[in-house]
């Protein structure tokens, strides 16, 4: 009985098998649909409900949101000084995070692409890698820690006659470096590791001093690298109210006004328009990016 | 590019400070878990497990931290289906669009996550969904999918097709092809996209505030609890976890595939 069965169970397999090989277009369908029906309807779905929400209006007299297509919410980010303030300095912060990341990268990953031996580098990959994948709130969670008044760099820069800059946006912007700094460092590592050696030697051999390779030659190679890191370092930057909660000390990012508007105060639609600000700040990034060619090294 | 000793002392030591910046944060807070100060001073005042015997009788950890285990096996769950299927549709047919599914699959992650966070929660009010685990597993699986897919993708692109028109021609069908040459070839790939796609999910507080209603995920947990001056102590026990939970999946993903390290997310 179970023989049979399981007979006739494979000759359905296999004659499913056949039909679908002879259908590529079936079978491309069916690949296709889950990921793609998934993605199309949960995540744009909601980016295009939360578009319309922004058009919406709330009623703070009757705490509620009324459904009639306004520009009011657009009106009031453009005009209300908060929020021309709050996004220049969340634009300003994200910039100077990308330079500070890009400074500090640079270094290791030339030290991991072109001086450290083969196992240096492996071992160096995986320390680089673990913490960009891992542990996002408890660092910046430790941080807070560290920042504290009398905290850990309190004490550790007092024999030197200084202090840390406690809960501040200097703190702000620290933070967002230090997190972010793994996404810098793995695209310049790799960027620098595509860069054939007989280019540099080439430099060398036309009487390049190192100062001028790195500036003429290497600079050059690895900008779309340094481009793509950034695509990270600035997202990331834009998107974020947890690390400013914890360690500004009350200065506000785009992010904070976002949660506490959908939060707190419920006002759906404000927060949608808000919101707008990162999306299209990134948008004219990425197409900025993309004319330098940034994209191939992602 | 010839370099002298002293260039090459200075980049080895500012290799070594950029390393110690990354990864002082971390120990300090490991120590601080077994400081006996409820305040965190500098130095440490003495050494206990107290606050780890705390932090295991409190239930509302122990909620937290198996709600956040649970989400994170069923993002992982949807991501490694979704991912997988995207990474064969792209690798084996040419179709219109193409290049749009590897965009549309980084699109969750590469938008700031504010934006992700709310455009999820409106979504999820409008059709109603009360928000818990379930919100969750979507909203994590959203933006885990692209480890999947980026991990097999590239193991796809590495490995010949030769072998499974050789499984063909000595006669076996598609599902006999797929199961003894293609997945095997496969199955380190999908196991460290699905490690990360776990430690991702384990990990990722921006969205979640934003889905999870009155649920604590562990992350959540620490936000709620970091400002009570009386949990510090415990806060920095459950920090501790957190980041071991993750940092372990991430490792062995690492040691597992060679696609998984060097792929920014």
């Amino acid at each position: 009985m179970t023989g049979t069965a399981t007979a006739a169970h494979r000759a359905f397999g296999r004659r499913l098998a056949t039909a679908l090989y002879r259908r590529p277009r079936l079978q491309l369908g069916l690949l296709l649909g889950p990921p793609l029906g998934a993605l199309v309807i949960a995540y744009l779905g909601a980016l295009v409900l939360l578009l319309i929400n922004a058009f919406w209006r709330y009623d703070a007299f009757i705490g509620r949101v009324v459904t009639q297509p306004t520009l009011d919410n657009f009106v009031q980010i453009v005009t209300a000084s908060v929020f021309r303030d709050v996004a220049v300095r969340t634009v300003l912060t994200a910039g100077a995070v990308t330079i500070a990341d890009a400074v500090i990268a640079f270094p290791i990953a030339y030290y991991m692409a072109r001086v450290a031996s083969h196992r240096t580098r492996n071992i160096l990959v995986v320390a680089v890698v673990l913490p960009l994948w891992s542990g996002y709130l408890v660092k910046v969670y430790a941080w807070r820690v560290m920042l504290l008044n009398g905290g850990f760099l309190d004490s550790v820069l007092a024999p030197i006659g200084l202090r840390g800059p406690g809960l501040s946006d200097v703190s702000a912007w620290l933070v967002f470096s230090y997190l972010w700094l793994p996404y810098m460092i793995l695209p310049i590592y790799a960027g620098l590791e595509r860069i054939p050696g007989s280019l540099l030697e080439a430099s060398a051999d036309l009487g390049a001093r190192a100062s001028t390779t790195f500036r003429r030659v290497i600079l050059p190679l690895t900008l779309p690298a340094v481009i793509a890191g950034s695509i990270f370092t600035f997202s990331l930057t834009l998107g974020d109210y947890v690390t400013p909660s914890l360690v500004a000390g009350g200065t506000q990012f785009i992010g904070n006004i976002v949660f506490e508007n959908i939060g707190v105060v419920g006002n759906t639609p404000l927060a949608a328009a808000y919101a707008c600000v990162p999306i299209v700040v990134m948008l004219i990034y990425l197409l900025l990016a993309r004319r330098t060619g940034a994209f191939e090294s992602l | 590019m010839e370099r002298s000793p002293a260039a090459r002392l200075l980049l080895r030591l500012t290799t070594a400070a950029i390393l110690l910046f990354i990864y002082l944060p971390i120990v300090l807070i490991v120590v601080y878990a077994f400081n006996t100060n409820r305040v965190p001073t500098w130095p440490p005042a003495g050494f206990t497990l107290e606050w780890f015997g705390r932090a295991a009788q409190s239930s509302e950890i122990r909620a937290s931290l198996s709600l956040s285990i649970q989400a994170a096996i069923g993002a992982t769950l949807v991501a490694l289906v979704l991912g997988t299927l995207a990474a064969f549709a792209v690798h084996r047919f040419s179709f219109f669009g193409r290049e749009t599914v590897s965009f549309l699959v980084i699109l969750p992650i590469a938008l700031p996550g504010i934006v992700t966070g709310i455009a999820l929660a409106t979504a999820f009010k409008t059709i109603g969904v009360q928000f818990g685990l379930l919100t969750i597993v979507v909203a994590h699986a959203t933006f885990c999918v692209v480890t999947v897919y980026n991990n097999a993708i590239a193991r796809l692109r590495r490995t010949s097709r030769s072998l499974e028109e050789a499984s063909m021609d000595l006669g076996a069908d598609t599902w006999q092809t797929f199961r003894h040459v293609t997945f095997p070839s496969l199955r380190t790939a999908l196991l460290a996209g699905g490690l990360l796609a776990f430690a991702l999910s384990f990990d990722e507080i921006i969205v979640t505030l934003l889905v999870a209603g009155p649920q604590q995920t562990l992350p959540i947990w620490i936000f709620n609890n970091y400002l009570r001056p009386n949990q510090a102590p415990v806060v920095n026990v459950v920090a501790l976890l957190a980041i071991a939970l993750s940092v372990i999946p991430v490792y062995l993903a690492s040691r597992i595939s060679s696609e998984a390290a060097g792929v920014p997310r």
